[in-house]
């Protein structure tokens, strides 16, 4: 085969492989790309969903940059994933290692820990709203958590736990660590049984402690899924927004604003979808800038 | 190669297909709404319609009213509308609608016949797509819209509850309805509740007041920037909010308290009073039939003007401009306004007919709704409106007063700050 046939086969090949690609690649660039690009060109826009648009270049950026409700939003999904990442994660790590165990009707804990995960944001909201109602009926709590703290002998902690602004954001934190330690729990307990038993056995034959072992087995081999657990509950908390709207609705003033409420109050209620872009823009930007350190770390850490 | 030809071929039929034709009339009509209580009317109406004209209606509904809204704002960015919609937004944003070519005007139909199909309807409903004679929006005057029902939003009292407290008549005044329910307190009953986590409904509260303390050319001068929100009366209309808080007459929670769940602690009798819109009705009817309720005004706290409730045009709809069918989706309309469907739709639905016709057929507490007609307003017929984060702050600083964080005059020093933000901008 002469050199001029070579290069027809070869490009015959490749357009072949371009041609299974387009469809999928078509399909990527229609639903990711466009609208991400889309997203990007509108916030460079004044504009409100319907009519022309107005080119007002950095100025919705600029805004941004001054707009405190923004950046307390920002600290307020920071603080509830602070919670999910601490206790959220360290009760399913726990919970994780106890089901490692021979422990009976472990199955059944399994199952039991994964129902909240599985249940859609707007249920648990419903669920929490009812056990945390602050309201009294002839004299009795309705909501669940006060009837209980009032029956077991504590009334001065009957509280309106959303709507005091000291407790509201702690208890949304709360609510969505108890509705998303299940998947850590999963994640955590499938990592945990992948690590071969004989490194514990030689641990033990060591006299190696139970913390020591832990330290030093547990630990070390449990790395990789921490690091997978902790950047998708940073992703999953920063972004959480249906479980407050079905808590407190609008939200409590603005202690309870999270950004993709603060988006989405700026396309619906406002109707400044590019402002709203602007938004979303920079909120994607410090997800990738944390999920990039976050990865950063864990290298240096498996390094250590 | 046979591979190569098949799958260009298949690529070649995709990019075809996508390329729409476009729309030719036909018998059949496209109507999207989001009124879950009326849809099973409004399937039942279209079958009538198409036996009576061999007219298919198809009815869609697509709910909660939020998504609604986005699905209607994509659909008229991707040009892909119904023959008749709602718009659930600002007059603004209607008009946007307007200008953008999406929506039909009806003034020639409303005045054809001497204006029959017009003046079958209230007047207060029409306004609500009407835009007048040199209109802020820059729209060509013109009615825009077919009002389906017409609402209002007003105080609801329990005559059982307040019977409890040794309460014979509804109060008349704001110191009658404060003095009511300190007497409801003594008892037990807690004594007002409403859906004040959905902003729209504090603000709807502080709007009657703010009408009646100031009057409305106050209200529209201090939209122009003409009068500051730290005015004595502003700092009064607030002020209602920090007297509602100290007297204890509010359900705990209200600040974050959907109107669904309001509606729940009123039907299930938690609460002797309740501000909630005449949709009510058919949900309180659900909850509890043998709920025992009358209608009052929000109780006025001045003399110097008349209090104004929000209300008007329910649910409307309009007509795709760029529908093939847009005569038949008239004909539609104007055969769903009738008197005939709108009796069906009240009796159905206990909603407030738009047809005055209709209004013999209502329920005795519709009928008390229907009574103070005369006295509502809204932002969708006012000649201007404040701008939205103006709005964002004064609800927000409303729950701030409820909740005890600031006091009306730091509110009102806020949503100042708010206005004069916006004014330098020029919005």
């Amino acid at each position: 085969m002469n050199s001029k046939a070579k290069a027809a086969a070869i490009f015959k090949d490749n357009l072949q492989n371009f041609f299974f690609v387009l469809p999928a690649f078509a399909i990527f660039c229609t639903f990711y790309i466009y609208p991400f690009l889309n997203m990007i060109f509108l916030s460079f826009h004044e504009w409100r969903g319907i009519g022309p648009m107005h080119f007002i270049g950095l100025q919705n950026y600029q805004e941004l940059m001054s707009d405190n409700l923004w950046w307390d939003s920002m600290g307020h999904a920071g603080y509830i994933t602070l919670i999910a990442l601490t206790f959220q994660n360290a009760l399913a790590f726990a919970l994780a290692l106890a089901c490692d165990r021979e422990i009976r009707m472990k199955r059944f804990y399994r199952v039991v820990f994964f129902i909240p995960p599985v249940l859609s944001e707007v249920v648990v909201g419903l669920i929490w709203n009812w056990i945390l109602n602050p309201e009294m009926q002839n004299g009795q709590h309705i909501g669940l958590l006060n009837h209980l703290l009032y029956t077991s002998g504590f009334p001065q902690l009957v509280h309106n736990w959303l709507g005091d602004p000291k407790t509201a954001l702690t208890t949304i934190a709360i609510v969505n660590s108890w509705k998303g330690f299940g998947w850590g729990f999963i994640m955590l307990l499938a990592g945990l049984q992948t690590i071969d038993k004989q490194l514990y056995e030689a641990a033990k034959v060591d006299g190696a402690s139970s913390w020591k072992i832990f330290t030093n087995v547990t630990m070390p081999m449990m790395m990789p899924v921490i690091l997978v657990v902790v950047i998708l509950t940073i992703l999953g908390c920063m972004q959480v927004f249906v479980l407050i709207l079905t808590m407190v609705n609008e939200g409590l003033v603005n202690h309870t604003d999270v950004p993709v409420l603060r988006i989405l109050s700026a396309m619906t209620g406002t109707n400044r979808f590019g402002y709203a872009c602007a938004e979303a823009v920079n909120f994607g930007v410090i997800l990738v800038c944390i999920s990039f350190m976050t990865k950063k770390l864990s290298d240096k850490a498996k390094q250590v | 190669m046979r591979k190569l030809i098949v799958l260009c071929s298949c690529l070649i039929f995709i990019v075809l297909a996508g390329c729409s034709q476009p729309p030719k009339p036909s018998n059949k009509i496209l109507l999207w709404h989001w009124m879950t209580d009326r849809n099973d009317t409004f399937q039942r109406l279209a079958q009538q319609y198409k036996q009576e004209t061999g007219i298919e209606v198809i009815v869609q509904l697509f709910a909660p009213s939020d998504s609604y809204s986005q699905k209607i704002i994509a659909a008229a960015q991707a040009n892909v509308l119904p023959d008749i919609y709602g718009i659930l937004d600002k007059k603004s944003i209607v008009a946007d609608f307007i200008k953008a070519g999406l929506v039909t005007d009806l003034t020639d139909a409303m005045d054809a016949d001497a204006g029959s199909w017009k003046n079958s309807l209230f007047d207060r409903a029409l306004a609500d797509k009407r835009f007048e004679v040199g209109n802020i929006y820059g729209v060509k005057p013109g009615i825009y819209g077919v009002p389906i029902d017409v609402t209002n939003v007003q105080m609801l009292y329990n005559k059982k509850l307040l019977a409890k407290a040794g309460i014979t008549t509804a109060p008349g005044t704001w110191e009658e309805f404060i003095k009511d329910a300190q007497a409801l307190k003594r008892v037990g009953i807690t004594p007002f509740v409403s859906g004040w986590g959905e902003l729209w409904l504090a603000d709807c509260f502080a709007s009657n007041y703010a009408f009646n303390i100031m009057g409305e050319e106050k209200i529209f001068a201090t939209f122009r920037g003409q009068v500051k929100y730290t005015d004595p009366d502003w700092i009064r209309v607030l002020s209602v909010f920090a007297d509602l808080r100290d007297k204890g007459v509010l359900m705990d929670g209200i600040v974050t308290k959907g109107n669904k769940y309001a509606e729940q602690d009123f039907a299930l009798e938690r609460a002797a009073f309740a501000f909630n819109g005449s949709w009510c009705v058919n949900v309180y009817h659900d909850m509890n039939p043998g709920l025992d309720y009358g209608v009052i005004p929000p109780p006025p706290i001045s003399t110097a003007y008349p209090l104004k409730i929000w209300g008007g045009a329910g649910s409307s709809f309009v007509v795709n401009a760029g529908s093939p069918n847009k005569d038949k989706a008239i004909a539609f309309l104007k055969w769903l306004t009738a008197k005939g469907q709108q009796v069906v739709l009240a009796q159905e639905t206990n909603n407030l007919p738009s047809n005055k016709g209709a209004l013999l057929a209502i329920s005795p507490i519709l009928k008390e709704f229907a009574g103070n007609m005369d006295t509502t307003t809204h932002p969708t017929i006012w000649p201007l409106n404040e701008d939205p984060l103006v709005i964002e702050a004064f609800d927000k600083g409303i729950q701030a007063i409820i909740i005890g964080e600031k006091t009306p005059q730091q509110v009102a020093q806020d949503v100042q700050v708010v206005k004069d933000r916006q004014m330098a901008r020029g919005k």
